[in-house]
């Protein structure tokens, strides 16, 4: 299968839900209880139910122009992940040929590094199950030759899936339509995410849109310098004791009288 | 719609106004983007910074109750600005027509037009009734009406148009609306472009300017605008309402209200007694030599009719007199229904598929008119505020006798049969699953009660036995859909011969222009004659082929009548039948034949002196009215205010509020039809609308866990300045009160809602959803959470429409328990 980018544009959203809904469908997830705490938004958050979210943001200009932004969030499934480096059980977390960063849930235990790893916040603990859960791309759907559930949902053509080259030539084509503010979000971080956006206003206006998406430098230090570091230690002073045996060889014990050695 | 919903893409301008398309029409959103990437603009006017206006390049708010002010003027600037289609107008509309010199315009009449008896009032006229004589033409001995072609006679329609619009400056507009006067001048610029032969702007609006006191006339201020501008028949254009319900379209088509039969003919009343004089009053005669007068074949569809009803044995005088009669001038419409059913004029009722304790104006009188009935049925799928309103909150079980009846129904993908969409089009739907339990479709719930009725009559005879046991009902023991649409289409009961062509007896009538005034054929509904014919059904068609390039996919369903898709399209081109927008041609005339969409019949272009006809078919004189004599309230639409205003004066005229306006305070039930205007108790102006989440009053999506979860409670959207005046918090639990009513609410301040300035001083809205009822989640709660306790039964005078969008409430900062 070729690799596949998620092109998500934010100008044609206009927060209908249905890929919320959608979502929820194919998966089999149940609703979660919810309150109005103030906003359309809901649930608040993503959650180990809830894999895609629609967030509302009021803005208001100096002058009094209003905007009413709608962004659909999920996981990235970014190339450099940082949950997949961080994930300490072999398998756990994979990728597709397509691009999906898949968690299995069923091997997750629970011990949330991936969380932290996450630019973006997306893996979500279940205190239930004591695992973690996000969107796994439709990865089932797209083994089928299918678009993943929220893209066949979404009325507006907000969200499309497709080959990696035409999704990104779009993208830019759009954006250059657009004009102002409007850019291509996700192609330049974590050596391209396959969920990308074309974003009407600048990253720095959205909430909770890192502008310089990137994986916690503690990550970087832990898997690649100080794992390799340790591994390169411990192997090492394995390796210096197997050399000294080699060479030096076993200590042997000193005689009583004297401890002469023998010639 | 005149138009569709795929039409949308061809338009150069969307003036959404009234509606929230983006919100509650999710799906219409693609051809609205397919426009906007056309390079089409999207204009939004509401109250509130909704959805659609953060999809807008222009965003213009307004006052609820406020569209006529800000309509009108919109006409006087196309007018005083030369931005009308004057060929259009001069050809396709009245607007050459000379109107009786007795005729008075509000401007000269104290806000009224001339004829009007009623009470007068420090407020102006209340319960007056208009004698339209006036509002006439002058006529020549030939009996057509007299006209000016150089649109500049004092009296002609057009001239008097201006004069009347001429009073709605933009600084009048501005004082009533709110609108700040940049946004108000850039609105009417954008939209006032599409006056261009070759450009298209078109109108979609819903619930905002129907459920109003002058509900009416605010379409009709939008048919005026749109006729100016050439809008109405061409692609892109027309005069579109969003319907509020999946097939509330078919239930108006298939003559579910009280004052229509199927097809929009008229419901008989009591001053006719015979089918002829039924045929002599309500068919239009015209003496234009262009006009096709369509609505002249009227006899031909009420006997078609009447046939279908009563088959071919029973004589048509006889059939038309097993019909009901409503009294002269009386109303049956809802609010009455329930004003009665408060006073115990009705032992049962049959809450078929709807739920009035929570859609029913003034909720309250609602739910205790249910107590005083003997008996209900509630059909529907699950259990609602209405069939259990005797456990609701404030009512005492052991004081109702009403005994409640739930039949539960299948849900709309169980069952087969048609639904018709906004755009007019008949789309077959199949089965895909059974009904759970003993739900049942309600064809299959009405066809066992009328076969348990026409039992009953046989053994026991009873008030109407002859309209019951002569009726026709031919669809099965248990009900085929199929039979019914044969029906709905028609047929041939005898062997008829037309223009040389022998159709047999008991074949499908291919077109209702086949159908005969003499009782040889039959229709159950004559605009869907030819929807179901020797060649199939063509609701069930699914063809995606559009060669047209104008979204027109002839072959995707069927679109009454006969399968045209855009209406009035004679008007989309000029004389010699070639269109005003070649890029997007309706139709188009070859020298011998229609190109193009089904035209609005097949006559020749209007320069064929012989054949030619006018494009308005279904008006008597074949034109468009720029003056509208037919209706309740006025010819010229009229700024009045809401019932319950937040003003102490009309700012336009001495006359407060639309004088036909039936007020419920004096014949209905004073306690319960409370009104409160300019009241200080109530000085927030609030309305009502939608969420994408919720459907109607919820009585399916609140049962929907994964709706719920998205829309989880009532709410009350306000201004960030409003809640620092009463010191409310984003998201605190609050009380909305009105004469009528409370519920309890969660606010959410929002800086899109902002105050208006209002005659000078400030005016605060809020806004409400009307999803929401006691009943589920939490029944045990008892919680006051229905829109429609709050809202005033008062309708506009056409329709009788409750003014559910502009009412006066408070805020107040505690729950009520």
């Amino acid at each position: 299968m070729k690799e596949k980018i998620m092109l998500v544009d934010l100008s044609k959203c206009t927060a209908c839900r249905s890929c919320q809904v959608a979502c929820k469908n194919w998966n089999g997830l149940p609703a979660v209880p919810t309150i109005n705490s103030g906003t359309y938004q809901n649930p608040p958050d993503l959650n180990a139910k809830t894999y895609t979210l629609i967030r509302f943001q009021e803005l208001e200009a100096r002058d009094g122009a209003m905007k009413w932004l709608f962004r659909n969030d999920k996981c990235f499934h970014c190339t450099d992940a940082g949950c997949m480096k961080a994930c300490p059980v072999p398998g756990c977390i994979t990728r597709t040929e397509s691009g999906a960063v898949v968690l299995d849930s069923t091997k997750c235990i629970g011990c949330k590094y991936c969380y932290h790893a996450c630019p973006f916040s997306v893996p979500q603990f279940d205190a239930a199950t004591e695992k973690m859960y996000k969107c796994h791309w439709c990865h089932d759907r797209q083994a089928e030759g299918r678009i993943p559930a929220c893209a066949k949902a979404c009325p507006t053509g907000t969200i499309q899936f497709g080959d990696k080259d035409a999704m990104l030539a779009l993208a830019n084509k759009r954006v250059k339509e657009l004009g102002g503010d409007a850019s291509v979000y996700g192609d330049k971080h974590l050596d391209g995410t396959h969920v990308v956006y074309v974003l009407t206003e600048k990253p720095e206006v959205y909430d909770n849109l890192p502008v310089h998406p990137k994986i916690s430098p503690l990550i970087f230090l832990w898997k690649d310098v100080l794992k390799p570091f340790s591994m390169l230690t411990f192997l090492g002073g394995l390796g210096a004791c197997a050399l000294y045996y080699l060479i030096k060889g076993p200590k042997r014990p000193k005689f009583e009288e004297g401890g002469e050695k023998h010639e | 719609m005149t138009n569709h919903w795929i039409d949308f893409r061809n338009s150069d301008c969307i003036l959404v106004m009234g509606s929230n398309p983006a919100c509650n029409h999710p799906v219409s959103f693609k051809w609205i983007q397919k426009a906007i990437d056309k390079g089409g603009k999207l204009v939004c006017v509401d109250p509130r910074f909704t959805q659609t206006a953060a999809k807008s390049s222009l965003y213009a708010p307004l006052r609820s109750g406020s569209d006529i002010a800000f309509l009108g003027g919109m006409i006087k600037y196309i007018l005083e600005n030369n931005l009308y289609f004057e060929d259009y107008i001069r050809q396709y509309t009245n607007a050459t027509y000379l109107v009786n010199p007795e005729f008075k315009l509000p401007g000269d009449n104290d806000g009224v037009f001339s004829g009007l008896a009623g009470t007068k009032t420090r407020e102006g006229y209340v319960s007056g009734k208009y004698d339209r004589a006036t509002w006439s033409f002058q006529m020549n001995d030939d009996g057509t009406a007299k006209k000016d072609l150089t649109l500049q006679d004092p009296n002609c329609a057009f001239q008097l148009l201006k004069k009347h619009f001429s009073r709605y400056t933009v600084e009048k507009v501005v004082e009533i609306t709110g609108t700040p006067k940049d946004k108000l001048l850039a609105v009417y610029k954008s939209y006032a472009a599409t006056g261009k032969p070759d450009k298209a702007g078109t109108i979609l609006y819903a619930m905002g300017w129907t459920q109003h006191t002058v509900g009416v006339q605010n379409i009709r201020a939008m048919s005026i605008i749109q006729l100016l501008l050439g809008n109405m028949g061409v692609a892109g254009g027309g005069v579109n309402a969003l319907r509020g319900e999946a097939n509330v379209q078919g239930s108006t088509d298939h003559g579910l209200l009280f004052h229509i039969l199927p097809g929009y003919l008229k419901t008989p009343t009591a001053s006719m007694p015979t089918l002829a004089d039924y045929n002599e009053k309500n068919t239009p005669k015209t003496k234009e030599p262009k006009s096709a007068n369509w609505w002249g074949n009227t006899p031909k569809y009420s006997a078609s009719l009447l046939r279908s009803f009563y088959g071919a044995e029973v004589p048509l005088d006889d059939a038309y007199s097993y019909l009901p009669k409503i009294d002269d001038g009386a109303n049956y419409s809802w609010l009455t229904i329930f004003d009665k059913m408060y006073k115990g004029q009705f032992s049962g009722f049959f809450a078929w598929g709807q739920n009035p304790a929570c859609s029913g104006a003034n909720a309250n009188k609602v739910r205790q008119a249910l107590a005083k009935l003997k008996w209900m049925v509630n059909v529907n799928l699950f259990p609602n505020e209405t069939g259990d309103f005797w456990k609701g909150p404030g009512m005492n079980p052991a004081e109702i006798d009403t005994e409640v009846f739930m039949l539960p129904c299948a849900a709309s993908m169980e069952k087969e049969g048609s639904i018709s969409n906004s755009g007019r089009w008949m789309q077959w739907r199949y089965k895909a699953t059974n009904a759970p339990g003993v739900a049942m479709p309600d064809g299959e719930i009405i066809s066992e009660l009328f076969h348990k009725v026409r039992e009953l009559y046989q053994k026991d005879g009873g008030p109407v036995t002859d309209p019951i046991l002569k009726l026709t009902w031919d669809y099965g023991k248990a009900f085929d859909p199929h039979a019914v649409a044969k029906e709905i289409n028609g047929y041939f009961l005898e062997d008829k011969e037309i223009d040389g062509k022998l159709y047999k007896k008991g074949s499908l009538v291919p077109a209702f222009k086949f159908l005969q005034a003499d009782g040889s054929t039959s229709s159950g509904c004559w605009v869907y004659c030819g929807s179901y014919t020797a060649d199939g059904n063509k609701s069930a068609k699914r063809g995606k082929d559009d060669p047209t390039g104008i979204g027109q996919y002839s072959n995707w369903a069927w679109a009454w009548p006969v399968n045209r898709r855009i209406i009035y399209n004679r008007a989309s081109v000029d004389l010699s039948g070639k269109p005003y927008a070649p890029d997007k041609p309706v139709i188009s005339w070859d020298g011998t034949a229609w190109k193009g969409d089904v035209p609005d019949g097949p006559w020749p272009p209007l320069a064929s002196e012989a054949d030619g006809k006018l494009p308005f078919i279904m008006k008597p004189d074949g034109v468009a009215s720029i003056f509208g004599p037919g209706l309740a309230d006025g010819p010229f639409p009229e700024h009045y205010e809401p019932l319950e205003c937040p003003i102490e004066k009309n700012p336009m005229s001495p006359q407060f509020v639309n004088p036909t306006v039936k007020r419920w305070e004096k014949d209905g039930v004073p306690e319960l039809d409370k009104r409160a205007s300019c009241d200080p108790r109530y000085p927030i102006v609030c309305t009502t609308y939608r969420v994408s989440e919720h459907w109607q009053t919820g009585v399916m999506t609140r049962w929907t866990p994964w709706l719920l979860e998205l829309q989880p409670e009532m709410f009350v959207e306000m201004s960030r300045e409003l809640a620092e005046l009463k010191g409310f918090k984003n998201g605190e639990r609050v009380m909305v009160k009105s004469a009528r009513g409370e519920v309890n609410a969660v606010a959410i301040v929002t800086p899109r809602f902002k105050p208006f300035t209002i005659a000078g001083q400030i005016v605060h809205e809020v806004g409400i959803p009307w999803h929401y009822g006691w009943r589920y989640p939490n029944p045990e709660k008892k919680e006051l959470r229905s829109a429609n306790l709050l809202t005033p039964s008062i309708g506009d005078p056409n329709t009788m429409i409750p003014e559910s969008k502009a009412f006066m409430v408070d805020v107040i900062g505690k729950e009520v328990k």
